[in-house]
């Protein structure tokens, strides 16, 4: 048994110590808007936030976070349901394709954001580099990323309208 | 836009409720020879969409189309409310289940070729029970087809038909003539009595009149939704959200998860099989032979992961087992050797008499080019869940695919099963690139879900069995000699290249070039060939846009003005070249070490070109911008379009700078992203596009951004160091 917080709640999970964090959270907790992409680290479409830093959870085992703070993308809505400033920028900008590495990019954004509220291109890049995004998003990712870091969290609308960028 | 030309024939009802519900039903074209005797004796109904008017008077359209992130879903609803008069802010989608009511011929049609059929449509002709006459019969997405021929042919004639079967409702009850009730915003109104009603109002008199079969469109000038740039796409809020479903996530009551460990040498089946250790891990149901794999069914991936680990399994041998990628290249080349040495070249696209005048030629360039295997590597890796009933008798699956219906079909034929109880629940594709045209994943979810009646079987592959066992874009040589006159103008072009698969057209080239001999050879491999991202036009265009540019090096000419004088009787190809070079600041003087280079292809009806600016200092390779021009007749989404440039620039440059799959032993070399590199953040260019709407028929957008990067990238790097690259992936 292995008590873990998630998305501030406190759960109990019955699972074999080394089972990765992602499959815990994705087949008991039935959270799914965390992907699994590759198993080794390499494409982080199964970033989540371990004590507000980002982690590969296809790596790791549920037994090294025993008692930690766990946030998914489902938990970075404010708890009113409005979009994190992240999110809201990602529909502005019209940023998903297929979708499947969004969850894991968002997840990086934000901690990029929490760590330097005002990121350089290279800030950007060597905080996004370990997510792949195989639609080739990453212009409007790197967009997406400037316009959040520009508002307050609460300030970025997604329903605005987009002309001024055709 | 085209005009609409084909007999249309439609039906309505009535909802419970007092919605409508109109259909759009198609006659084909007989375009191909050898297909149109079948067609006429297959009756009427080839294409179906569908579009409902809910009594809130919202509007509810069926889309026949899967979603992988191309945004079909919404550019297909834009074209049905565009011609129906829609308040857009009402419009809702569903997509269209897998059923034949909902088949997407025109991509069949487009495709095929008398004696061949597209690789993209295989399975879902090669079902033993579908009658020949039902081989058109698709649901598929794939060929950059959704808007150019679903959203022309069919959304755009529902909802113009729609429209005027309700001003014709209108203008019976108020006693008015047609021509003086107009409508807006899913209302009708007669202007001058100050009368308005809303669409639902006349649902019921719609569904007993009598359809158009020759509804008019609009023109474009008309347009207040088609080329909107503000309409966001349906996907994305729930894909910022993580409520976005896609096939893995699928989750049924009781579900059992399953992975797998296919023969690493394509063709060898499970020879030898030991499972008592497996079986001793926890949560382990069941480990299945599946003939070419073997399989642990379980409680959960992770511990399916852990005992297949502990299966003791051989493979067969096979006459493969000694392949490696150099021998197969050489394999390539002694067959090309042969062909020509024989006389036995196939034939592809022929003018003139190429040989005759490279025999006269000032100057003859010859040059051969190589491109390796790719895998897809989509980021969802394959994934399908199924359940039988205990009858054995109903199967259901949850998956992502691009051909619902192919799926349904190949899965009925393959297990012997009624296809009308075959039920085939498609959720968001994580990624697709033609990987999700194949069921072979669905084919063996159902095996294993048949290994346990009445429970759900999810199967997952590993990062390392997707890349391992896909199906690879073809690995080629191609050949060049071209000849020069003694101005330096282009004479004589021959190529030679091995294996043909689709479109037929991707070899040829556009260019002014008298004397053409475009000629192939058969050259198999055991790799399994699949469409890869707009299939052969991404090996071609990187050949032809190669060898084009060497010829004008050659020539001592920029190879831009050559293009240009040989584009002279292709204005809207020219054009597009044009404005890309002018979007670049061809000719401007760049820093020591950059260069540029261009690249137009024409592919799936758009024509796109682009100059990549490179920076080659210090022995690396920096792809820093690339210019995109593209006209596909008219952008009905012009977000989306650029988008899909966008995507398609980045997937082409992975293949150029990373993209390598080699055979070792018979098997996959690759294994996962840290020896099959995709592009990252730190490598993407910044990306400039131009949608030129030259108002030509419309062209796709999900493939033909991809065909031009590899050429403009390598021909850059040729203006910035003089060395020519021949082979992908790039290594300098």
């Amino acid at each position: 048994m292995i008590q873990i917080t998630v998305n501030n709640e406190t759960v109990v999970l019955d699972v074999e110590p080394d089972t990765p964090l992602l499959w815990a959270v994705r087949e008991q907790l039935k959270l799914t808007g965390t992907k699994f992409g590759c198993g080794m680290a390499q494409c982080g479409a199964c970033t989540m936030h371990i004590d507000g830093k980002p982690v590969r959870t296809c790596v790791t085992p549920i037994s090294a976070v025993a008692g930690k703070s766990i946030t998914t993308i489902e938990g970075i809505a404010n708890s009113n349901g409005e979009l994190h400033a992240v999110q809201a920028a990602w529909v502005k900008h019209q940023v998903p394709q297929c979708g499947y590495c969004q969850s894991g990019q968002i997840m990086s954004a934000v901690a990029l954001l929490e760590a330097k509220p005002n990121p350089s291109d290279e800030d950007i890049d060597a905080a996004m580099s370990g997510n792949v995004c195989r639609c080739g998003m990453y212009g409007r990712i790197k967009k997406a990323i400037k316009h959040a870091a520009s508002m307050t969290p609460t300030t970025v609308d997604a329903n605005d309208d987009q002309s001024e960028e055709a | 836009m085209g005009k609409w030309t084909r007999r249309a024939f439609l039906s309505a009802g009535v909802l419970a409720g007092g919605g409508l519900i109109v259909g759009v039903a198609v006659r084909p074209g007989h375009r191909t020879p050898g297909l149109a005797k079948l067609v006429e004796n297959d009756d009427e109904t080839l294409v179906n969409a569908w579009v409902k008017i809910l009594p809130d008077n919202s509007v509810r359209v069926i889309v026949p189309h899967v979603e992988m992130g191309q945004g079909a879903h919404t550019a297909m609803p834009m074209m049905l409310a565009e011609d129906m008069d829609v308040d857009w802010q009402t419009v809702s989608i569903e997509e269209a289940p897998a059923h034949p009511e909902y088949v997407t011929s025109d991509i069949a049609r487009d495709f095929v070729f008398p004696n061949a059929v597209p690789g993209l449509v295989e399975d879902t002709i090669r079902g033993a029970f579908i009658e020949i006459s039902q081989a058109l019969d698709l649901q598929i997405t794939g060929g950059s087809y959704s808007v150019r021929a679903t959203g022309v042919r069919s959304m755009r004639v529902a909802g113009a038909a729609v429209r005027e079967m309700l001003v014709t409702a209108a203008a019976q009850k108020w006693d008015v003539d047609t021509s003086e009730v107009r409508t807006e915003n899913s209302h009708l109104y007669h202007d001058a009595s100050g009368k308005k009603a809303q669409y639902v109002e006349f649902a019921e008199q719609v569904a007993s009149q009598k359809a158009p079969s020759l509804p008019t469109l609009k023109p474009s000038s008309e347009f207040k939704i088609i080329g909107r740039q503000d309409i966001q796409r349906f996907d994305i809020p729930s894909k910022v959200d993580g409520t976005a479903k896609f096939g893995v996530d699928t989750d049924l009551p009781n579900m059992k998860v399953a992975t797998l460990q296919t023969a690493p040498v394509f063709g060898a089946t499970v020879e030898r099989l030991d499972a008592a250790a497996a079986m001793q891990q926890s949560g382990v149901h069941k480990v299945v032979d599946l003939g070419n794999a073997v399989a642990v069914i379980a409680d959960g991936y992770w511990q399916a992961k852990k005992a297949l680990a502990k299966v003791q399994v051989s493979f067969s041998k096979t006459e493969h087992d000694t392949r490696n990628s150099k021998a197969i290249f050489e394999q390539f080349k002694a067959d090309l050797d042969a062909a020509l040495a024989n006389g036995d070249e196939k034939d592809d696209f022929v003018s003139g008499d190429a040989r005759a005048a490279l025999a006269t030629a000032t100057k003859v360039v010859d040059a051969e080019y190589q491109i390796p295997y790719l895998a897809h590597s989509t980021m969802e890796p394959m994934s399908c869940t199924a359940l039988i009933d205990s009858s054995g008798e109903n199967l259901s699956i949850w998956t992502g695919t691009q051909s619902p219906l192919g799926v349904r079909n190949a899965l009925a034929d393959e297990f012997d099963l009624d296809a009308d109880k075959v039920t085939v629940e498609n959720l968001y594709l994580g990624g697709g690139f033609g990987r999700r045209a194949n069921p072979d994943y669905a084919i063996q979810a159902t095996k294993l879900a048949m290994q346990m009646p009445g429970t759900p079987v999810k199967l997952i592959w590993s990062r390392e069995q997707d890349t391992q066992h896909d199906h690879y874009r073809q690995a080629m040589i191609s050949r060049f000699k071209g000849g020069l006159d003694k101005n330096g103008a282009a004479i004589a072009w021959e190529n030679q290249y091995n294996d043909k698969h689709e479109p037929v057209e991707a070899p040829d080239i556009p260019y002014a070039i008298t004397n053409k001999y475009i000629h192939y050879t058969d050259s198999a491999s055991h790799v399994p060939f699949g469409p890869w991202r707009s299939v052969d036009h991404s090996a071609h265009a990187f050949f032809t846009e190669s060898f084009i540019d060497e010829m004008a090096a050659a020539a001592e000419q920029d190879g831009f003005a050559f293009r240009r004088e040989l584009l002279s009787d292709q204005p809207r190809i020219r054009n597009v070249l044009e404005t890309a070079a002018e979007m670049a600041g061809w000719g401007d003087a760049l820093p020591a070490g950059y260069g540029r280079g261009i690249a137009v292809h024409q592919s799936f009806g758009s024509i796109v070109a682009q100059v990549a600016l490179v920076n080659a200092n210090d022995k690396k390779v920096r792809v820093e911008k690339v210019f995109c021009a593209a006209d596909p007749g008219f952008a009905v989404s012009p977000d989306g379009f650029r988008a899909q440039m966008e995507s398609g620039i980045i997937y082409g440059l992975a293949a150029v700078l990373h993209g390598e799959i080699t055979l070792e032993n018979g098997a996959v070399k690759q294994s996962n992203f840290h020896d099959y590199r995709m592009l990252r953040m730190n490598e993407a260019p910044e990306i400039e596009v131009k949608i030129i709407n030259s108002g030509e028929a419309l062209g796709g957008g999900g493939e033909p951004g991809t065909p031009p990067i590899a050429p403009a990238v390598t021909n850059a790097i040729f203006a910035a160091t003089g060395q020519r690259v021949r082979r992908l992936p790039i290594k300098i």
